[in-house]
């Protein structure tokens, strides 16, 4: 059995947002019979310009049925523009997260959003860009793609990258391209350093600067192990964060305090930030 | 909630007889049946019993050729290893393309060792291709070592185990049969059926989960795998797990049972039962691999336009076990080797679920399926985007 959340199972079991739309203003298919899943997305504006209805069936496993279901809870509500910024990782999160192998079904997710809104402003069907190159030849999955899942979730190995949109999770033979790939665009992240702040911050940017390196710089880590983390309180100097999953309650909770949170915040926002777990 | 176990292919309820012979060894007679006291030095016989009960039930010749272990992934790693080491050069190994990972595993090992290794496919039925069988026998000379299943794990279908072996055996090669899937479900007979070396596991037939057997055949050249102490006649080095040994004769004496008292024909009437129900009742399905040749009590059905996971989960929410051959997960995203050797097409590979029963499954509770199982069937498929509504 999978370690699913009860937010993923009660949209498995009660899946929301069932069905077709007539005349539906943006419709999309990402996946196929062959690849184990797929997923038929579509929504329809109302007058007032935002996502009145969205709709989803869905041929896939537990998580793939419950990602899809989650699509259209969040996009209803939402203008395109505002919905065109939602990401895999905010997909998984609004079901409380999902099995590191199973997060190709966020990204199926992404993926079914992003076209059906190409199809809402071009009237075109495929997304995928002639000049593209498969990398992945059992499932499909382009050079871009790969480099997107990487670059968003902050991923350095093939497992990753197979658990996030199964490139290399067939056959194989192309384990070593998706290892060039994830470091060409590691290489990249690591030559353009983030911005560091120049003048003195005001409160509201420092904390902002302080949320933003924790999810760029520290999450990705602490993921991969399973855990997370999350911002309590600023106050003056002391920067208040508590571990979650894996992390909290592990007896190296304080190393990594110190050796990754720490170390980024001084890096990356101020030297004299003191980071205390609460 | 009620429970409906149909999984019986991945591990059986260990038999409340079996528990029962098993527990003094446990309560009073735990000593060490090696030692030079009388406390350890008198369960000695009851495992030369046992011995004698398992050799009984695939009736071997001798009992010294039943070698007791922990499971049968070692059986097959001792079969598959201990023969290659004992070859001392290069060789070929001949295996199908739908065995289990304890054997696919490590005939990929001993290719990277430097061995040939050549496997046979399978028609869309699941059955051995016999063609390439004995071209590849009469295509390697030298020394070869033939390990070939005799029942599938997820289709249930039968190997011509005997003509496999008697032809292997013709062409020189040492013989060696996973029967895991087929014990308690044919008889297996070792004088009728030529092979050298047989594995089988105690948890597919009753008995505790953690003790295996593996047959060798007097004169097998073979080393010993597990090394360390004289046990098993220094073939397999450990101290014998006396207790699951024990359950494991318990479990061949019922498994054997069960062929004269009925609950075998019982077994079979049921799962023709569950298997034509569903069929007519959920449309597009299919019966995947052979249905002449099968164990009695297996059923691969593949419900087209849907995902085994997802039936799994709601089957599960029902109370009903079963298991299905894809696996939705990195790693192994590819749907389950054995379906996808027989040619299945895409459309059914990915809902395909094995239902498994066993002696203790009752009529009621395969009603309870056909009651339910449609529904599930047709949930999905109401949000299947392949299916047109």
């Amino acid at each position: 059995m999978w370690d699913y959340t009860d937010k993923v199972l009660d949209h498995f079991r009660h899946p929301r947002n069932v069905g077709a739309i007539e005349n539906p203003d943006g419709k999309a298919t990402v996946g196929s019979l062959a690849c184990g899943d797929a997923l038929t997305f579509m929504f329809k504006l109302g007058p007032d310009g935002r996502i009145a209805e969205a709709k989803f069936q869905t041929f896939g496993c537990a998580s793939a049925v419950a990602s899809s279901s989650a699509l259209t809870e969040m996009v209803i509500g939402k203008t395109v523009e505002e919905a065109e910024q939602i990401t895999n990782r905010e997909i998984a999160e609004y079901l409380g997260g999902l099995p590191d192998q199973k997060m190709h079904c966020s990204v199926m997710g992404r993926e079914a959003l992003e076209a059906a809104i190409h199809n809402y402003r071009t009237g075109e069907e495929n997304v995928v860009q002639v000049h593209d190159e498969i990398i992945c030849t059992c499932f499909g999955v382009s050079r871009s793609e790969i480099e997107r899942v990487t670059k968003e979730n902050g991923l350095h190995t093939v497992e990753e990258v197979t658990n996030f949109c199964k490139a290399g999770g067939g056959c194989g033979m192309c384990r070593d391209r998706i290892q060039e790939v994830i470091d060409e665009v590691n290489h990249q992240a690591a030559a353009v350093p983030a911005p560091k702040p120049e003048k003195k911050l005001t409160t509201l940017q420092r904390i902002k600067l302080i949320e933003q390196t924790l999810e760029e710089q520290v999450r990705p880590v602490l993921k991969k192990d399973g855990g997370d983390v999350e911002l309590v309180d600023v106050d003056g100097d002391t920067v208040k964060i508590s571990f979650r999953g894996m992390c909290a309650g592990c007896r190296s909770a304080a190393l990594t305090r110190d050796n990754l949170v720490a170390t980024a915040l001084h890096e990356f926002v101020d030297p004299a930030l003191h980071v205390e777990m609460v | 909630m009620r429970t409906v176990y149909l999984d019986n292919n991945a591990t059986t309820r260990p038999a409340p007889e079996v528990v029962e012979a098993m527990r003094p060894y446990f309560e009073e007679l735990w000593g060490n049946p090696s030692s030079m006291h009388t406390f350890g030095g008198q369960v000695a016989k009851p495992v030369a019993e046992a011995r004698e009960q398992v050799a009984g039930f695939i009736n071997a010749e001798r009992a010294e050729e039943i070698l007791f272990n922990g499971c049968a992934t070692e059986g097959d790693n001792h079969a598959l290893f201990g023969v290659a080491a004992a070859w001392g050069k290069p060789g070929t190994i001949i295996t199908s393309r739908v065995e289990h990972p304890a054997v696919l595993g490590p005939c990929l090992r001993l290719r990277e060792m430097g061995h040939t290794v050549v496997e046979i496919g399978v028609d869309g039925e699941g059955r051995f291709d016999m063609e390439a069988y004995e071209a590849a026998l009469a295509a390697n000379p030298g020394p070869k070592l033939v390990s070939v299943m005799w029942a599938n794990n997820e289709t249930g279908v039968l190997f011509p185990i005997k003509e496999i072996a008697e032809k292997g055996k013709a062409a020189g090669a040492t013989v060696h049969t996973d029967a895991v899937q087929a014990a308690g479900k044919v008889p297996l007979d070792v004088r009728e059926v030529p092979v050298d070396l047989l594995t089988i596991a105690g948890h597919k037939m009753h008995a505790p989960k953690g003790i295996g057997m593996l047959y060798i055949r007097r004169g097998t050249r073979i080393k010993p795998f597990v090394i360390g102490g004289h046990q098993e006649r220094g073939r397999r080095g450990g101290t014998e797990n006396v207790p699951y040994i024990i359950g494991l004769a318990k479990a061949c004496e019922l498994s054997a049972a069960a062929f004269t008292d009925g609950s075998h024909e019982r077994m079979a009437r049921l799962r023709d039962k569950l298997e034509a129900g569903l069929l007519a009742t959920c449309p597009d399905s299919r019966v995947n691999g052979d249905r002449a040749n099968r164990v009695v009590n297996t059923l691969n059905i593949s419900f087209e336009f849907i995902e085994g996971e997802s039936v799994l989960y709601h089957l599960s929410d029902l109370g009903i076990c079963a298991s299905s051959g894809s696996a939705c997960a990195a790693g192994s995203l590819e749907p389950s080797h054995v379906i996808r050797a027989m040619g299945v097409p895409f459309t059914a590979v990915h809902g395909s679920i094995r239902f498994s029963l066993s002696r203790y499954t009752t009529e009621e509770e395969i009603d309870y399926v056909l009651a339910h199982c449609p529904e599930v069937v047709a949930e999905m498929r109401a949000i299947s985007p392949f299916v047109k509504h």
